[in-house]
């Protein structure tokens, strides 16, 4: 089997839009809504789960003869836990204002479902490097829901980007005004609710 | 005692896991379709907060901060893996108590058990306290009780309303899963009313 056979592509491609973790999948919602308040943490956040879901499959599917079928989760939550403690370490070192920012959060994509449902579903029982095409696309896939929620959050509560100014002063003066309302944790629920509709509305043979 | 009950309060609505910290939303949204599962499924995450927290707790205290098990030996980097076995193996321990002292109370929450192992509101519960420093095992405890209860209310509320819900003309790109976030969306805007709140 060549490296970048039509499965693997697919294992790839199709976490990306068509069969997104986040809006499809309903994986991992916990962490997409709480960390998108900034672009910076999103990004962050977006890719620290892309590393762990990528080797996180690379490491149990090259296990998954030798696991135990009744003490699998097990199994796979240490894998996973451990990989977590050295990103949550690594950000701590190199990136502490945003490991603070995320708080609880680093240690939580430990119970992130995007992790266990991979691993069942699609580390079990594939081999290593289509595994790890399927956790590095099912991270992309989450990191672009995660960074699309941050850029609109962003952008209207307090009109930067990544901490930059991008709303010109004189649309301050003219009498607009930041949403504060943006803020607030319930609007990454109607904002993420909006991106699912949107993405039904688009392909409608994905409405239930 | 007045600092307890203002915790216990604070844990239920201000500080919801649901609507304040999207703690737990996967089981939340996939076991909400009827107030029956999603009650047995509440009592199970009170259940589980209850032992788990106050154990976790005093393996954090007593074990892994700096200086707790000897001077000199900070094991703190190891809690996410202890914190998440405890978690798994617990589970499987009540699980099993469950099973054989309660068979009724074992058919009506069996199937959610396993699940509540990866339910981020558990593991979260712990970091959580790990996080606010409790002073004491009877605080770490209350605050489990009040985040489990706080959690039942949530999803017995969405429950409830997606009950009606199945009754309403919706757009069809919306139907399922579009309008089930505006509605938890809607929820956690009301529930923020109570942030101000205290005791």
């Amino acid at each position: 089997m060549s490296l970048f056979s039509k499965e693997n592509r697919e294992a790839f491609l199709s976490p990306l839009w068509m069969n997104n973790p986040v809006t499809m999948q309903v994986l991992g919602i916990c962490s997409a809504l709480a960390v998108t308040v900034k672009l910076e943490p999103a990004l962050v956040m977006g890719l620290s789960v892309t590393i762990i879901v990528a080797v996180a499959n690379l490491v149990v599917s090259l296990l998954r003869n030798t696991i135990p079928n009744r003490i699998r989760i097990i199994v796979q939550l240490v894998v996973v836990a451990a990989l977590v403690t050295i990103v949550s370490e690594v950000l701590k070192a190199f990136a502490y204002d945003v490991s603070v920012q995320l708080s609880v959060y680093v240690g939580l994509i430990i119970t992130n479902c995007i992790l266990m449902g991979r691993l069942e579903a699609f580390a079990m029982a594939n081999g290593p490097w289509s595994s790890f095409l399927d956790g590095l696309g099912n991270g992309f896939g989450y990191a672009a829901i995660l960074v699309v929620v941050a850029f609109v959050r962003e952008l209207f509560s307090a009109g930067t980007l990544l901490g930059f100014k991008v709303i010109p002063d004189c649309v301050y003066e003219f009498g607009y005004m930041n949403n504060g309302l943006m803020l607030m944790p319930p609007m990454a629920l109607i904002l993420l609710g909006c991106i699912i509709w949107f993405q039904r509305a688009k392909n409608p043979e994905l409405n239930d | 005692m007045e600092n307890l009950l203002s915790l216990f309060v604070k844990s239920i609505f201000v500080d919801n896991m649901i609507f304040a910290y999207f703690l737990g939303m996967c089981s939340y949204l996939a076991v909400s379709k009827n107030v029956k599962t999603a009650f047995g499924l509440g009592i199970a995450v009170i259940f589980v907060l209850l032992i788990t927290v106050p154990v976790n707790y005093l393996l954090e205290n007593y074990v892994l901060k700096a200086d707790a098990l000897m001077p000199g030996v900070d094991l703190s980097f190891l809690s996410f893996i202890l914190f998440i076995a405890i978690i798994a193996a617990i589970v499987q321990l009540v699980e099993m108590v469950v099973e054989r002292f309660s068979p009724s109370l074992y058919a009506s929450l069996g199937i959610f058990l396993p699940l509540i192992a990866v339910n981020c509101a558990i593991m979260g519960a712990s970091l959580f306290m790990q996080q606010r420093e409790f002073i004491n095992v009877g605080e770490a405890t209350v605050y489990a009780l009040g985040s489990g209860i706080g959690w039942l209310i949530a999803i017995v509320c969405l429950a409830a309303i997606r009950e009606k819900m199945a009754y309403c003309n919706v757009p069809k790109p919306l139907r399922g899963l579009g309008i089930t976030f505006i509605t938890v969306g809607l929820m956690a805007l009301a529930f923020m009313c109570f942030s101000g709140l205290k005791i």
